[in-house]
Formats: structure tokens, C-alpha cells, sequence
């Protein structure tokens, strides 16, 4: 039975609640049940976002706990950190490699962690990573970032190439798509060559 | 058709479906989306009222002249409409009514965790609870029907996994709705002693009549799997009871959460051997349960703080733990700041410089409180920042009132802060207070207010005078003084002169929202790294922009709005923009 439980995790205002809706979308076109589960309000003003995505035959709870995600599309480094707990021990951790300090490293409060990517592989987690930020400025905006990760993780969904590619298409404005596609096919690219 | 739809945009797809004719709502998170999404049908009146006593009031009015009506809040805010909810509950409607309130289990966005069942059974109202967009969509629908068949308000809970989970619904036509004709029944809704006795007893015998009903509406359900373990649940509870023990237990799964179904209980209770009752917040199913002499297990195994989550139940109810993989050392938090360029960043960093004692209010600047700007003293509920200062002010003096401000947004005024300044005014206070107006609803994601020129549907309307108000209040008008907050040496200046006065005054400190559209960000600045010296006094204002980077300060190109705050702080010329 399929079923997939995917998480978006990042920094408020990193565009994430766009990519839950664009996967939202390719899971309802296949015909799956399928439930979003979103932060508003307070937590989005630059605080730590988590976006659960889950579909399957039937899907009960909206949200996803420690040990559950098959996939994580981490935003940002620290995020992936902190969200590292929910992956199962055989999912996928796709990062962009981009660094966020939160406002006790910018306080000097704490230090902002070194080599997170390589202590989450030590872990023996298998992880993707890759400058989406720089792909998104490639194709056209930086705000494509979101689309240029989930290229990267194009694989790893549990979508075809066609089902997704629509998805995208039916969830950015039409003045943005093609910036989108090109950063969506400069993720895909990229993640072919480091598997 | 199939759509995946949030649940606040499958209850206004509800109210659109129903015939609901009008909405009025004050925005408060996890509420706020459905009052935006009914205002995009045509077909729904949909407004912004200045606070949620005056919503419920509004759609109490449009139920009594016999249209479908419907209002929407946070779970405190019903705590603000609580009057007109009580005295609806005896005047009962013509048209449908329908409330929402929407709880915040391990308060996402908001200042306490509390369960609005209560209110439905103080109140002795029917509540609804859904668990997910497609019952918020059916919910609503027969809602109103079940309104009208037992003329009574109808309260539909909600939470934040239930409002903000998007979910599959399947959408239907709008069905359009005859105004019912309104009859002049004095008995009936003029609430004095007289009339209110005998409304009293039609409230106790409707409930009893709904208690009745409770046994076989389509709102409450029987999952029979057989086994041991019957779970009676209702609401986002019943997903995860469903995500940890599917078909391996049988579920008694409530929707209609008030009056609660004796019959439904007694003889689902007798075919299992063992009963939990799984409820987030209080234990007001497993009270029922205990009334009709049932055992059950529930608040003993799980906690009555915090939001739920199959982890937990799995944790709790069946001591298994699924393994995961952590990183040893610190994560840093990452709480949430004032973004780059708010206007409020300014009169907090001078209020933090004068050492005042501030008295907090809700909305963004709430953030205030938060390091390094640290600014707040209190933060209680919409508008208490106001009536709080001048309690304070009273009982120690008048030095006292030299040395302290109130701190309350546009939209917060507008809702209940105002007779908080009359309060001051009238009872010969000497309180200072500051309106801060970034001309929208922040905090909740850019609502329009009674200040802001806008109504809900978006259209032009003449804007309410913060300083008019004030002046009608009141205050006199050499005492009503505007400044912009990221003019600090003026605004600090001004604070000064206010809080020598001896008597009360108001500052507004008004530049718009740095995320409103029409708001153009200035190209970003940047820091000459031969004049930095890393003294760190722009790291004061808590700008996620600014960071050190090898002992000298850098500015983050990308989220840099160019407001220029950090370059007043900048004694040694070392930022440029």
C-alpha cells in the first residue's frame, strides 16, 4: 500500500507552505487521500516552520511525529537539524544548504552549529543536499526555491515526472512558471548527478 | 468535484454551500481563513467587525431577520463574546446561526490553552466538532439545518490541526436560502426578568429535547471493529487514535460534543471490556462518562496540557516509542522575530534605553518581549494594556506615571482599547498611552481594520481617526502626538515630554507594516568593515539582518529592507544605505 509521509521544514518566509500545497496537489491528482498540515499565525514571523504532508489509500492524522517521514525537505541547515528526530531510519533527507541564523546566534547567545550536513550523515542517514538558493537565482528569482528543492527531491516523492511537473504548474501564477520549471529542472539535474 | 481544501476554507465553502447570507468576525489564528475565504463568494455579506462581542452581535441580528448568518473567533475571543452568546442561547434564531470558535491546543499563536466546551454547556448551547475539512464542510451544512429545526444557535469548535490541515472535500452547489419572515415576539427576544424566566425553561427543555436527538444525529458515530477496547473520541483526537490502533479497536467518534448522547454511550460502553476516552485539553467526555456511572480510562493515562499527537497516544496508551536518529549537540531555538524593517523595532529599542515599564498587548508586537529588545512588562489579553497601566499607575502614584507606557496596536485599539482610555480619562488618570499603527491587523496576516481605509471585501471606505478617537476620548489634543517610530531621537523626545505631563496623554507611533504591498523596501545597506570596530551597538535592535561575522558586522543583503534603524546606532559611520 502507498503511502508517504513527507515534512518541509525552514525559516518563516522561506516559502514552504507553497511547496505542501504543490505536493498536496500532485497527491490529489493520483487520485490519493492526502492531508496538509500548516503553521500560521505567530510561529511564521521568522520562527522555525514545519509543513507535514502524508498520503496513502487513507490517511488519519495530519501530522507527522519522530521516527515517521520518508522524506524531509530541509529549507535550511539548522532546520534540518532540529527535524532530523522525525525521519524514519531508512527515509531521505534532501537540504539546501543554506545557513539562517536564528536570533540567539545573532545575539551571541548560542553558536550556530558547524558540518551539520556531514554529522547527519554520520548518523547514517542518507541525505541529498545542494545550493537551491543559487539554482532558484539561476533560473530567474530567488523565491523559485522552493520549486528547485522539490526538482531535487523529484525522485524521492513517490510522484511521476508528469504528475509533479502538472502540480507545479497548477500551484505557482502563470507569470511565474517558467522561472519555476527552470529551477524545478535545474533540482532534477542536480540530484541525478550526485546519486 | 474533489478539492483539497483547508479546513477554515471548507467551513466557508459550508456557509457558501448553506446559503449563509452574512459573516461578521474578528480575525484571531487559527480562525482567521474563513472569514477570508466566505468573503471571496459574492453571494455572502462578509465584514471585519472591530472585535467578536460585536460579530456575534451582528450575525444575531442577521439570524433574527431571518437570514443564515455566522460568525468566527479564537478561542478568546469568545471569551469576548461570551455576553450576546449567553443571552442567544434564550432568544434562540429565525434564520440559521452558526459560531465558530477555534481552539489553540499547545498555543501555536496564542496566550492560553483553553477548551470552548465549556462554554457550550455553560451556555446550554449544541456544539459540533469535526475533525477534518470534509466534515467541516458537512458540518456546517446540516448545521444550519439543525439550527433552525431547534431554533437555537449552533456552536461549531474547531482547532488549529483541524483549521489548518488541508484535506480532501467534495464540493456541491449553493443551495439559496428564503429569508424566514420576521415576527415581533417580545416574549421571545426582549431579555428582561419577565420574559427571560419562560425563555429559560424552552432553553432546558431544548436541551434536553437536542440530548435526545444526540442518539441518532449523523453527526456522532459508530466504528464497530469488535475486540476488547471501545475508544469514545471526537474532534483531531480521534486522527491519531484512528493513526495508532485502526481497525484494532472499535470508536464511539462524537460530533456533536454537547448535549453528549446518554443511550449512544450506555450501549457502546456495553460491548467492550475496556473504554478510553481520548480528549486534548479538558476531561469533559470522561466527566460525562463518570455521570452515567461508566468507567473509563483517560485523564489518568494522558495529560490535560498540550496538544495531542499519535506519538503520544502510542507513548501513553501503549508504551511503544519509534526510533529516530538526533544530532547530540545544542540545536539553537529559533523563536520568532519582528522581521526586517518593522516599524515597531524603533519605540521598543527606546523603550528598552529608558527603562520604562511597558505594558503589554496583543499582536506582533508581542515580540517585543523577546531578546534582545526585551521590552515588555505584561502581556494579557486585546486591550488590557491600557486599563492594566492605569490599575498600576493608581496604586503607585503619580511618579509612577512618569515611568511607564502602555503598548497597544491600531487594530487592538479598535477592539477594546478604547474604553480602556476612557477609563483613564474619566477617573482623572495620568497614564501615557502609545498606539502603535502599522495601518493593518499584523499579527493574524494583514487584515483590514476600522483604521485602515479597507473592508474585508476590499473596498474603499473612509478611515477612522486614531487621533479623533482619541481627542472624542478625551485627551487633549496638545496630548495626542504622532510620531514615526523610526525617528528614534524624535520619539524618544516626545515620550519624554508625554510622561512629564501631568495628566494623560496618547503618542502614536505610526509607519505602515514593512509586508504591506505598497510598502517599498529601500535598496538593503551595508556595513564600510574598515569603520566597524564590532562594538555591537546595531546588534541592540534584534534585526535578523544584522550578524557579526569575524568580529565586524554584516547585513544580509537579501533580507535587508534598507529602514535604516541600525544606522542611527552606528556611532562610528560604519553603516551606509
Amino acid at each position: 500500500m502507498t503511502k508517504k509521509n513527507i515534512m518541509i521544514v525552514g525559516v518563516g518566509g522561506q516559502g514552504t507552505l507553497l511547496a505542501s500545497r504543490i505536493l498536496g496537489n500532485a497527491s490529489l491528482a493520483l487520485g490519493y487521500d492526502v492531508k496538509v498540515s500548516e503553521v500560521h499565525g505567530m510561529s511564521q514571523r521568522g520562527g522555525s516552520v514545519v509543513t507535514y504532508v502524508k498520503y496513502g489509500e487513507s490517511v488519519a492524522s495530519p501530522i507527522i511525529c519522530r521516527g515517521e517521514a520518508d522524506v524531509i525537505l530541509a529549507f535550511e541547515e539548522l532546520e534540518a537539524a532540529r527535524w532530523l528526530p522525525y525521519l524514519k531510519p531508512d527515509g531521505i533527507m534532501i537540504i539546501n544548504t543554506q545557513q539562517i541564523n536564528p536570533m540567539p546566534v545573532v545575539t551571541g547567545a548560542a553558536e550556530y552549529p558547524a558540518d551539520i550536513i556531514e554529522k547527519i550523515k554520520a548518523k547514517g542517514v542518507r541525505v541529498i543536499s545542494a545550493d537551491a538558493l543559487a539554482m532558484a537565482k539561476e533560473a530567474g528569482t530567488e523565491k523559485a526555491v522552493n520549486v528547485a528543492l522539490i526538482g531535487l527531491a523529484a525522485d524521492y516523492l513517490g510522484f511521476d515526472r508528469g504528475t509533479l511537473v502538472d502540480a507545479v504548474k497548477t500551484s505557482v501564477a502563470p507569470k511565474f512558471l517558467e522561472v519555476n520549471m527552470k529551477a524545478f529542472e535545474l533540482g532534477a539535474s542536480h540530484a541525478k548527478d550526485v546519486e | 468535484m474533489k478539492k483539497i481544501m483547508l479546513g477554515n476554507e471548507a467551513v466557508a465553502r459550508g456557509l457558501y454551500e448553506a446559503g449563509c447570507r452574512l459573516v461578521s468576525s474578528y480575525p484571531g489564528t487559527p480562525s482567521t481563513e474563513i472569514s477570508e475565504a466566505a468573503a471571496k463568494y459574492d453571494e455572502i455579506y462578509a465584514e471585519w467587525a472591530p472585535n467578536e462581542k460585536v460579530a456575534l452581535e451582528v450575525a444575531l441580528g442577521a439570524s433574527m431577520a431571518g437570514g443564515r448568518s455566522f460568525c468566527a473567533m479564537k478561542h478568546v475571543g469568545l471569551n469576548v463574546a461570551a455576553d450576546p452568546l449567553f443571552i442567544g442561547a434564550y432568544i434562540g434564531v429565525g434564520g440559521g446561526m452558526i459560531i465558530a470558535v477555534a481552539d489553540d491546543p499547545g498555543m501555536h499563536s496564542s496566550q492560553n490553552e483553553q477548551d470552548s466546551r465549556h462554554y457550550a454547556i455553560a451556555a446550554k448551547l449544541p456544539m459540533l466538532e469535526p475533525s477534518d475539512s470534509a466534515e467541516c464542510l458537512s458540518f456546517v451544512k446540516a448545521g444550519y439545518d439543525f439550527s433552525e429545526k431547534f431554533d437555537t444557535p449552533v456552536i461549531l469548535r474547531l482547532n488549529t490541526r483541524v483549521s489548518h490541515s488541508q484535506s480532501v472535500v467534495e464540493l456541491a452547489e449553493r443551495e439559496e436560502r428564503e429569508i424566514i419572515p420576521y415576527e415581533k415576539s417580545p416574549a421571545k427576544r426582549v431579555m428582561m426578568p419577565a420574559n427571560a424566566k419562560g425563555r429559560h425553561v424552552v432553553v432546558e427543555k431544548r436541551l434536553e429535547e437536542i440530548a435526545e436527538y444526540a442518539n441518532e444525529c449523523p453527526f456522532n458515530r459508530v466504528i464497530d471493529n469488535g475486540g476488547e477496547l471501545g475508544i469514545i473520541t471526537a474532534g483531531p483526537s480521534f486522527n491519531y487514535a484512528m493513526e495508532v490502533f485502526g481497525d484494532k479497536a472499535s470508536y464511539l467518534k462524537l460530533g456533536l460534543v454537547n448535549p453528549m448522547p446518554d443511550k449512544l454511550i450506555r450501549d457502546f460502553v456495553a460491548k467492550y471490556q475496556r473504554i478510553i476516552v481520548i480528549e486534548e485539553l479538558d476531561d469533559v467526555i470522561e466527566t460525562h462518562c463518570r455521570k452515567l456511572d461508566i468507567t473509563v480510562d483517560g485523564k489518568n493515562l494522558l495529560p490535560l496540557c498540550d496538544e495531542f499527537t499519535q506519538e503520544l497516544l502510542a507513548e501513553k496508551l501503549l508504551g511503544e516509542v519509534k526510533p529516530y536518529a538526533a544530532l547530540e549537540e545544542n540545536i539553537p531555538v529559533r523563536p520568532p522575530v519582528l522581521c526586517p524593517g518593522c516599524p515597531h523595532r524603533g519605540i521598543f529599542y527606546v523603550l528598552k534605553k529608558m527603562g520604562l515599564y511597558v505594558s503589554g498587548d496583543i499582536g506582533c508586537y508581542t515580540l517585543g518581549a523577546l531578546p534582545p529588545l526585551g521590552a515588555l512588562d505584561t502581556t494579557l489579553c486585546m486591550g488590557a494594556s491600557i486599563s492594566a497601566l492605569h490599575g498600576y499607575n493608581k496604586v503607585l502614584g503619580e511618579d509612577s506615571a512618569k515611568k511607564s507606557v502602555a503598548i497597544i496596536g491600531d487594530s487592538t485599539f479598535m477592539h477594546s482599547g478604547m474604553t480602556g482610555l476612557a477609563n483613564i480619562t474619566y477617573n482623572k488618570g495620568i497614564s501615557t498611552v502609545i498606539i502603535v499603527d502599522n495601518s493593518i491587523t499584523g499579527m493574524t496576516g494583514h487584515q483590514q481594520n476600522p483604521c485602515t481605509g479597507f473592508t474585508l471585501k476590499g473596498e474603499p471606505v473612509p478611515q477612522i481617526s486614531l487621533e479623533a478617537v482619541c481627542k472624542a476620548l478625551g485627551i487633549e489634543e496638545a496630548h495626542i502626538r504622532v510620531t514615526d517610530p523610526n525617528e528614534i531621537t524624535e520619539t524618544e523626545a516626545v515620550l519624554k515630554e508625554e510622561l512629564a505631563y501631568e495628566g494623560p496623554s496618547v503618542v502614536i507611533c505610526r509607519r505602515p507594516c514593512a509586508l504591506l504591498k505598497y510598502v517599498k523596501a529601500e535598496p538593503a545597506f551595508t556595513v564600510d568593515t574598515e569603520k566597524c570596530i564590532g562594538c555591537k551597538a546595531c546588534m541592540k535592535i534584534g534585526c535578523p539582518c544584522i550578524s557579526i561575522v569575524d568580529k565586524k558586522a554584516t547585513i544580509n543583503a537579501t533580507l535587508c529592507t534598507g529602514c535604516g534603524l541600525c544606522k542611527k546606532l552606528c556611532k562610528f559611520g560604519a553603516i551606509q544605505g
